[in-house]
């Protein structure tokens, strides 16, 4: 430690530091591009090809064969509907937690079951639905067993859901196994929104002598309509890219764009490779636009709360 | 100022919720402990440890898992730190790029993957080892959204340029800063991403199935079409570990919030 004079290196020959500060990220844009960029331009390319390679429109026309046009609008439905059920659903919740006032507990039970069940998805949400709802479950066998003697002194148990053309492993089954993960995503996305509605601008409203009801209608509302649709907008993009719930419950019975797309890459349903690129593409610009939606919204919402 | 009443519609709908949170729950809990006739017991979930295929399938998984975050974290941390570091304008590009996951459903991607990777000149599906280096390589990918978010978030709570200035001067090279000053600055935002990219590798179906790969998930899809009880049994155990993972995240993110920064600032 003696000598602290310092020392210049002598300096090589370098690249622009602008240069080789990107060169930093090649590892990771290596990787990106390799399995995630080359994968993806690979199956898109291929959905504009016919079978010997040539150039084709003919696969995106063949989305309007019936067999993949019926999947497309089975998948929708499903989408649409859990996005609207669950998102009208987990609003009431959210609501309760937040201006309803419920109880300490209920809230602190509540937001952490959303968190866990919005993590629950897969195949082990289709088993707890079969142990619960399937044909031997524990809500079936409880409603079978509510059971009465009739005028004649006859045995009826009027109450199985099975004998009023209900079934799990159908697409209403579907709908309540989904609606077990969109509630609670639709809770955990509105209650920053709902928490964030300032009590001024009630306050505000009352003494400009607004009822509750125009209150909600021409303030709450207003401000939090880009927030429950945003939200609503992933429910439908986590319900529309969702395979294995629906593969374990159903078996592949029900006919939705993944279920296809799965059948295809195992033994190509549709005779034609080059299709089932155009099926999957089509996937794609659908979650494009949901994920597209669904930012816009999200910067319209940072106008007013402050998320 | 109105008193903080609870409201009818409060109880109703948060009723409601707890309904469907717990239902489901406890009809599965029911069910997966009547494997025996007549009383309840433990024999389903016995079943399932006892199953050689299960233990081989969760150990494929479980390293799977191990490798895939120890993988990503090499990956992410370095680079997150070299864009806050030097090149921030590459952010909003990664910030697009670690969302395609969420764009590209997982079934889609599997996809492209086979159809890529299985011909040549990669045939990374040849052999059962290159299969998993394809496999984890996919793995990566789906946790990248994960993976990013959390780094990117704990990135953001220290001051990187000061603490790499700090190092610098210290005499420490890029590795040293790397080891010693940011990873232990990051530990609890690369533990909580950790987490939940092990669970996902270790639930996940899709990749595992497609890739004709021993995981959890096609184990227990053949063990739902095969058995009655033992799914039950094993909804069970995996809703534990989902709370065992979130559970442990909380846990780990409050103990940081007191002291995200050890050093510097």
């Amino acid at each position: 430690m003696g000598q602290t004079l310092p020392v210049h290196r002598v300096r090589r020959f370098r690249l622009p530091q602008r240069v080789t500060n990107w060169l930093g990220l090649l590892p990771f844009f290596l990787f990106v591009l390799v399995f995630l960029i080359l994968p993806s331009v690979n199956l898109f390319a291929g959905a504009f090809k016919d079978q010997s390679g040539r150039f084709t429109l003919d696969n995106i026309n063949l989305l309007s064969n019936t067999y993949v046009l019926k999947s497309y609008a089975v998948s929708l439905q499903v989408s649409v509907i859990t996005s609207v059920l669950g998102g009208l659903f987990g609003f009431a919740v959210a609501y309760a937690i937040t201006l309803g006032h419920a109880p300490r507990w209920m809230r602190a039970v509540l937001i952490t079951f959303a968190g866990l069940a919005a993590n629950f998805g897969g195949v082990p949400l289709a088993f707890a639905f079969i142990a619960t709802l399937g044909r031997t479950g524990f809500i079936t066998a409880l409603l079978k067993q509510i059971c009465y003697a009739d005028a004649s002194g006859a045995q009826v148990c009027p109450f199985n859901p099975y004998d009023h053309g209900f079934s799990l492993y159908s697409l209403t089954g579907l709908v309540l196994a989904y609606l077990y993960f969109q509630m609670p995503l639709m809770v955990l996305t509105i209650t920053p929104a709902l928490e964030g509605l300032k009590k001024d601008w009630r306050e505000a409203a009352e003494n400009l002598g607004a009822n509750r009801r125009q209150y909600w209608f021409h303030v709450a509302l207003p401000i939090l309509w880009p927030s429950i649709l945003g939200a609503m907008i992933l429910l439908f993009g986590s319900a529309f890219g969702a395979y294995a719930t629906a593969q374990a419950l159903t078996g592949g019975s029900i006919s939705l764009v993944t279920i296809l797309i799965g059948q295809q890459i195992r033994g190509d349903v549709l005779n034609n490779p080059n299709e089932g690129y155009a099926l999957a593409l089509g996937m794609v610009v659908v979650m494009a636009f949901t994920i597209a939606g669904y930012t816009i919204l999200q910067r319209r919402t940072t106008r007013w709360l402050n998320l | 100022m109105k008193t903080k009443r609870v409201h009818v519609w409060a109880w109703v709908w948060g009723g409601l919720a707890l309904l469907y949170f717990f239902l489901p729950l406890y009809g599965t809990l029911e069910f997966s402990l009547r494997m025996q006739k007549g009383q309840y017991s433990l024999l389903a979930y016995q079943t399932v440890l006892a199953d050689p295929q299960f233990l081989s399938s969760f150990g494929y998984s479980a390293v799977m898992g191990l490798i895939t975050v120890t993988l990503s974290v090499l990956l992410f941390v370095p680079t997150v730190y070299w864009v806050y570091l030097k090149v921030p304008k590459a952010r909003p590009i990664m910030e697009v790029i670690t969302i395609l996951p969420f764009i590209i459903p997982t079934i889609v991607y599997v996809f492209g993957l086979i159809r890529t990777f299985s011909g040549p000149p990669f045939q990374l599906t040849a052999t059962p080892f290159k299969t998993d280096i394809l496999i984890t390589a996919g793995y990566i990918v789906l946790a990248m959204p994960y993976m990013f978010r959390a780094v990117d978030v704990g990135m953001r709570s220290i001051d990187v340029r000061t603490l790499t200035e700090a190092a610098q001067s210290l005499g420490a090279n890029r590795v040293q800063i790397l080891l010693h000053v940011i990873f232990p600055n990051q530990r609890i935002a690369i533990l909580s991403g950790a987490l939940i990219c092990f669970a996902l590798v270790i639930g996940e179906l899709i990749l595992g199935d497609f890739l004709v790969r021993p995981a959890l998930g096609p184990y227990m899809v053949q063990v739902g079409r095969d058995r009655a009880y033992e799914p039950a049994a094993l909804a069970i155990m995996s809703y534990a570990l989902t709370w065992l993972c979130l559970g442990l995240i909380q846990f780990f993110s409050r103990g940081g919030k007191t002291r995200q920064q050890l050093t510097g600032r």
